[in-house]
């Protein structure tokens, strides 16, 4: 491990800091309402002498900028669709519209999937694809999962591949309404409403996700990568052997696919790609790309319940939890592997499955960060990562992909995770459990339990029938407990919606298509629509207010009690699995074995 | 408020508290035994998914012991049959604690349903007859005449008469109290009994709906109701289970892909040891004993819901009088005018004062004495002239050897005297109006002699109780019918955080609506008829055993001291339920981690074994345990007892003392938190070295 290596990690948390507090800026300004900010006085007034009132001027301006242009299409949207944006929605018609929506792009997908071989753009005749994996491709690219179970250009027309675009800025548009939905129900109160679903649908995507894109594409073409729709380049290279070098809007792909926490790469090596990835300084920009949205709703929820120091004290537990498993995976892999070390071949480090312009420490980082915010963009091969730097990926993504997380979903994880931990230790301050002034009552408590299980049922299920029935097992390509931390993987990912893969797994093959077809609906949907209930009784409620008696909930004490909550959950309900994977793994290989 | 009573509140109704008795007597763990057995019915067990969860898995286990007694195969059978009684001891204890709280309020249910059965009624028929019918048999509305040494059968309003009663049968408190018609005081419980005269009393209350039907009812039911709070932690174990249930259940299959297979009984303890067993176990004995120690403070839950909202109250709404100061007011200094001495004073007060015998003038004799040294002089009769005070004049005292001493209010004073007061005592007076306190004149002839300080005395110690609510974020409000200046004064003086000054019924609804509509809960004592409004509208509604029959019905606690300063305690024996529930259920969790250490690298011992190489996770044994065998089977010893060892805290409670919500949390997590993350690494390892040296099970590693 070098310092440099180590100080990025912090640098890179320093910089998710930064965006928070602009990103979330802007969104506050752009998504949250009168109705949807707590008053000031509610709150205690805290957190106001936070404000930089400089920053949020600019911020203020650009938006305004940006309004004289977009606030004619919103319009526009509105009078077509015939949507009254200032309609208030209960909880139920709000998922609802939300379902509604990813049902139609889900279905617009699955349809274009289908019938790709006699659909028009279509130069290559690419055929038909499997069912299993048109239906399994359809849920990845709704529900913001974005799993490849295909070999992008040996497989999709350019029409199906169009519209993979368009949903990669519609899953994660869709996370910032689940987020806005929870958040409404700590900020409001008395009221059975969650604002107006289209709206914030609409103003999300036109105001973040597309500038986003857009900015996100002109740095990335400065930074190196290719834009254009040339024909591939073919040539000779000095040793002699023909290469084709594959090209395209590769810069505007990778933005929406970094900006979004989608990963549905241009090419299969995605990041690592030359073109993708053309330097560091392409790399950190995508990295910071990444960060934007996820760190944003931290502090735009700050913002709506009018106390900043509660978003600072979830930044901090998710800083905490990306550093602790960074820190972790790079002293792994720099430790390496003991037997390939004993061989003396290249020092005292794991660089198999590495790109070696990046190097040990940015490749820990950046797939410590690929599994935290819900990339699934990876820039190094995981299957080839020590068996315990592997463990940290896997409990990135069991947890629920809350650390950061994909736009909005991880936010709400996150505090589906306090409300449990407030409920947990809460008691002990002899009180009604309350988060933010919100009594935690067991229709609460069933919620978020809800929420928290299904990443543990579906991923210890769906293993544990993966990894004794026929099918399950063929697709297994390296038996042991290696295969074993593979198939975890997968429907880790799928359940995250994620969609990183680990490798050494016939993603294609019918049983895995499906199961984590299955793992990535009920990732998404099973998980957050309890949340979204959450959030309508929450802002049933009548809020406390705060005195000496309240459980704190900003300050450092909390901040361990939530990372606390999260790691001893993870931990228990995965200790099992994971001795028997990566574990046993680790100990096989300091024995001598490897898998 | 309380000077109705006959008892003195100041004297503190603590100490005749029921003593506490000692948990283990022979006779309640006999009795709890046999309770705990009669509750191991899967049909009752339903209630507890955690505990019911166990009992399933100790019926697994006991089967797969019959096959290794039919099999013959001596070391499966000594760990499994061992595991086996350890899993349905798990469940006994669980069952016992649950039993031994319930036993403690059982045999005062008991002594109640005596007193209620054996009562004899004189009922008054329509035609003024008097007929002895059942005490059972009554139906509201009915008149009935209660003679001194006779039991009041039911619940009722004094009609007429006047009467002394004892309620020691309900409150355990050996003085009587006046009951009468009219007025706040009419109320009579059922069970209690007259010891002097002759009351007619109307029930009020029918068959099954008196005061104290509901108290036994709720007594032996204290378990069927579970309050909001506990219905959500329940739910949160459920949960856990069900977790820990897919988690031991797919565990299997892939022990099967690691190629080594584990066995049901395993499963199970694995199951069972992850479980909140610990929490799941006493969750019902904390509530039931939750309620029992409010009863042991005499203060009677109408629900458990109630008791809960107690340690959720923010604002506790105190009244002045009795409550936060003593009953009357009391003179603290003596103010002359100029030219007079302050002895002289004193001594002209004290002389006015002597035949005075309200509470005042007896401090005012009583200061004379403390601060000068005048003894009370015996004046002969026919020297003197005491001129008591009069409605007329508003003054009193004395005519004695022709000097002619008065006291009084100080316009009345001032009429009499003609108002030459100097500017210093015109000073004072203001001085003493504003500090909330009332001035009085005294005068000799028509000339002002000085003033005296009438005071309201703070009760000793309620300072520091204030002070500790504010700490634990609970806002206190004064209720007085003084006048706004002096309310706030005293409010100053006595510490609270607001007051309400000329308080109506109105005013004191309204400003109860008020607070809740800004989001806080609640709590109240109140004892007339006029406090039954607000008193309908607060969290925490405790009206006084001595209150009207509507305050009573308005509240949902009665305290049967009828000791206003006891809405403190309560308030803290409610947040105490709440942080032993929450405490406990810290601990079971964290407990988990050493658990996983000790049963899962005993579980794989080989895995993934191909022609002679096998994976350990023995690296894992971070506790040195002896075998797999004492490990598993140390862990589910230690799971089952720490049951028992915890039972004095929940049925005690976790120790609270009033704080801010950040100390005690990080006091508790501290305590329960850690605790329970280190405490069974070395309870574990102690057992395992026991069961070793016992040879209770295999102690081969392989």
């Amino acid at each position: 491990m070098t310092w440099q290596g180590v100080l990025q990690i912090f640098v890179l948390m320093g910089i998710a800091a930064i965006l928070a507090r602009v990103v979330g800026g802007y969104m506050f300004l752009v998504l949250a309402r009168e109705g949807d900010v707590r008053s000031a006085r509610s709150a205690g007034g805290t957190g106001q002498a936070m404000r930089t009132p400089l920053l949020d001027t600019w911020i203020g301006a650009i938006k305004s900028v940006l309004d004289r242009v977009i606030e004619p299409i919103e319009h526009g949207i509105y009078r077509v669709c015939g949507i009254d944006p200032d309609q208030e929605m209960r909880w139920t018609t709000y998922a609802f519209a939300l379902l509604a929506v990813n049902l139609i792009g889900f279905a617009v997908l699955f349809i274009l999937l289908g019938l790709q071989q006699w659909l028009p753009l279509n130069p290559a005749h690419m055929p038909k694809i499997p069912f299993w994996v048109s239906l399994n491709t359809a849920i990845s690219f709704t529900t913001n999962t974005n799993w490849q179970a295909y070999a992008g250009e040996a497989t999709l027309s350019y029409l199906s591949q169009a519209w993979l675009v368009v949903q990669q800025f519609l899953s994660p548009v869709t996370g910032i309404c689940l987020f806005l939905a929870v958040a409404r129900g700590f900020s409001r109160h008395s009221t059975k409403t969650l604002g107006n679903f289209w709206r914030d649908f609409v103003r999300t995507l036109l105001w973040v996700a597309v500038p986003g894109a857009i900015i996100g594409t002109i740095v990335l073409i400065a930074l190196g990568s290719p834009q254009n729709l040339h024909a591939y380049t073919h040539v000779t290279t000095i040793q002699g052997v023909h290469q084709t070098i594959a090209q395209g809007p590769v810069a505007s792909m990778t933005s929406i696919m970094q900006l979004g926490n989608n990963g549905g790469g241009f090419f299969n090596m995605n990041a690592g790609q030359p073109f993708a990835g053309p330097n560091m300084a392409s790399l950190l920009f995508q990295l910071i790309l990444g960060f934007a949205v996820p760190s944003g709703c931290i502090y735009l929820f700050g913002r709506m319940v009018a106390d900043i120091r509660q978003a600072w004290a979830i930044f901090a537990a998710m800083a905490v939890l990306f550093v602790a498993g960074a820190l972790l995976i790079y002293a792994f892999e720099a430790a390496g592997n003991p037997i390939i070390n004993a061989l003396h071949l290249a020092g005292h480090s794991n660089w198999v499955g590495k790109e070696s312009r990046f190097g040990i420490g940015s490749s820990s980082l950046f797939e410590n960060s690929t599994t935290t915010i819900s990339w699934g963009s990876t820039a190094a091969a995981n299957d080839s990562l020590t068996p315990l730097a592997g463990l940290v990926l896997l409990f990135n993504m069991k947890t629920g992909e809350v650390i950061f997380g994909s736009w909005g979903a991880g936010m709400i994880g996150m505090l589906a995770y306090a409300v449990l931990a407030v409920f947990l230790a809460g008691l002990m301050v002899g009180r009604t459990p309350e988060y933010l002034g919100k009594k935690i009552e067991s229709f609460e408590v069933k919620m978020s339990v809800l929420a928290m299980v299904v990443p543990s049922f579906v991923i210890l299920i769906l293993a544990a029938i993966s990894v004794v029935i026929g099918p399950g097992l063929a697709g297994i390509y390296n038996p042991g407990p290696h295969g074993l931390s593979e198939v975890l993987y997968a429907f880790s990912s799928g359940v995250g919606n994620n969609g990183s893969a680990f490798g050494g797994l016939n993603a294609a093959s019918p049983w895995y298509a499906a199961t984590v077809g299955i793992a990535m609906l009920l990732g998404r949907y099973a998980m957050y629509i309890p949340l979204i209930a959450l959030g309508g009784s929450l802002a049933a409620k009548q809020r406390i207010p705060a005195s000496a008696g309240t459980f704190p909930t900003h300050t450092p004490l909390f901040v361990g009690l939530l990372i606390g909550t999260v790691v001893i959950v993870g931990a228990l309900v995965f200790f099992p699995a994971l001795a028997l994977g990566p574990i046993a793994e680790q100990v096989a290989m300091h024995a001598g074995r490897l898998f | 408020m309380s000077g109705d009573t006959l008892t003195a509140v100041e004297t503190g109704a603590g100490d005749r508290r029921p003593k506490q008795e000692s948990f283990w007597t022979r006779e309640s763990v006999v009795h709890g035994f046999k309770q705990a057995v009669l509750k191991l019915n899967p049909k009752d067990l339903m209630h507890n998914p955690v505990m019911f969860a166990v009992e399933v898995g100790a019926a697994l286990t006991t089967i797969d012991t019959l096959r290794y007694l039919v099999d013959g195969n001596a070391t499966s059978l000594a760990f499994v049959g061992q595991i086996t009684i350890w899993l349905w001891l798990t469940v006994l204890f669980a069952t016992f604690a649950e039993a031994m709280a319930e036993g403690r309020g059982a045999a005062h249910a008991e002594f109640l349903r005596q007193s209620r059965t054996e009562t004899v009624a004189r009922k008054v028929m329509p035609d003024g007859s008097i007929q002895d019918i059942p005490a059972t048999d009554l139906q509201k509305g009915d008149v009935v005449v209660v003679s001194a040494g006779e039991v009041i059968p039911g619940d009722g309003e004094v009609k007429e008469g006047i009467a002394a009663v004892d309620e020691s049968a309900i409150t355990g408190e050996s003085a009587p109290v006046i009951r009468e018609s009219g007025g706040d005081r009419s109320a009579v419980t059922g069970g209690t009994k007259v010891i002097s005269d002759e009351l007619r009393i109307e029930i009020t209350a029918g068959r099954g709906e008196s005061f104290l039907d509901k108290m036994i009812d709720l007594i032996e039911s204290a378990k069927r109701y579970k309050t909001p709070n506990e219905i959500a932690l329940a739910l949160l174990l459920a949960g856990l289970t069900l977790i820990f249930l897919v988690v031991t259940v797919t565990l299997e299959p892939m022990s099967v892909y690691a190629k080594s297979p584990v066995g049901i009984t395993v499963l199970i303890a694995l199951l069972v040891a992850l479980a909140p067993t610990t929490i799941g176990g006493l969750l019902s004995a904390i509530g039931i004993s939750g309620m029992n120690r409010l009863f042991e403070r005499n203060v009677l839950a109408l629900s458990g819901r109630a008791v809960e909202a107690a340690g959720d109250a923010n604002v506790i709404m105190l009244d002045k009088t009795g409550t936060l100061t003593i009953g009357n007011r009391q003179a603290t200094e003596f103010i002359p005018t100029s030219g007079i001495s302050e002895r002289d004073l004193a001594e002209a007060a004290q002389l006015s004062s002597l035949a005075d015998e309200t509470p005042e003038g007896r401090s005012i004799v009583v200061l004379a004495k403390e601060r000068y040294g005048l003894r009370e002089v015996d004046l002969p009769e026919n020297e003197v002239e005491f001129v008591p005070f009069s409605a007329e004049t508003r003054m009193s005292g004395v005519n004695y050897k022709g000097r002619e001493i008065r006291k009084g209010a100080v316009d009345s004073v001032c009429s009499w005297t003609g108002c030459q007061t100097d500017t210093a005592l015109g000073l004072a007076i203001d001085r003493i109006a504003r500090s909330g306190g009332t001035p009085l004149l005294v005068s000799e002839g028509r000339r002002i002699l000085g003033a005296i300080h009438l005071k309201d005395v703070v009760k000793e110690g309620i300072h520091e109780k204030l002070n500790a609510l504010r700490e634990a974020g609970i806002k206190t409000v004064m209720i007085t019918g003084d006048n706004p200046v002096t309310a706030e004064a005293i409010a100053k003086e006595v510490g609270v955080d607001d007051f309400l000054s000329e308080a109506t019924p109105e005013k004191k609804m309204d400003y109860v609506r008020q607070m809740k509509a800004e989001g806080y809960m609640v709590a109240m004592v109140g004892d007339g008829t006029n406090d039954a409004p607000a008193l309908a509208n607060a969290d925490v509604a405790v009206a006084m055993n001595t209150g009207t029959m509507a305050a009573r019905e308005a509240g949902n606690m009665i305290d049967l001291d009828s000791n206003p300063t006891k809405l403190i305690e309560i308030v803290e024996v409610g947040k105490q339920i709440l942080i032993t529930r929450g405490a406990l259920t810290t601990f079971s969790v964290t407990n988990d981690i050493a658990k996983y250490f000790a049963i899962i690298p005993a579980m794989f011992v080989s895995l993934y074994i191909a022609g002679h190489k096998a994976v350990s996770l023995g690296a894992l044994n971070i506790m040195r345990l002896t075998s797999p065998q004492t490990a598993i089977l140390s862990a589910i010893i230690f799971n089952a007892l720490i049951i028992p060892v915890l039972i004095p805290l929940a049925l005690k409670g976790v120790k609270y003392r009033p704080s801010s919500a950040a100390v005690l949390l990080r006091r508790n997590l501290f305590v329960y938190g850690l605790g329970g993350l280190i405490v069974p690494f070395v309870g574990i390892k102690l057992i395992d070295m026991v069961v070793t040296a016992l040879h209770l099970v295999s102690t081969t590693v392989h």
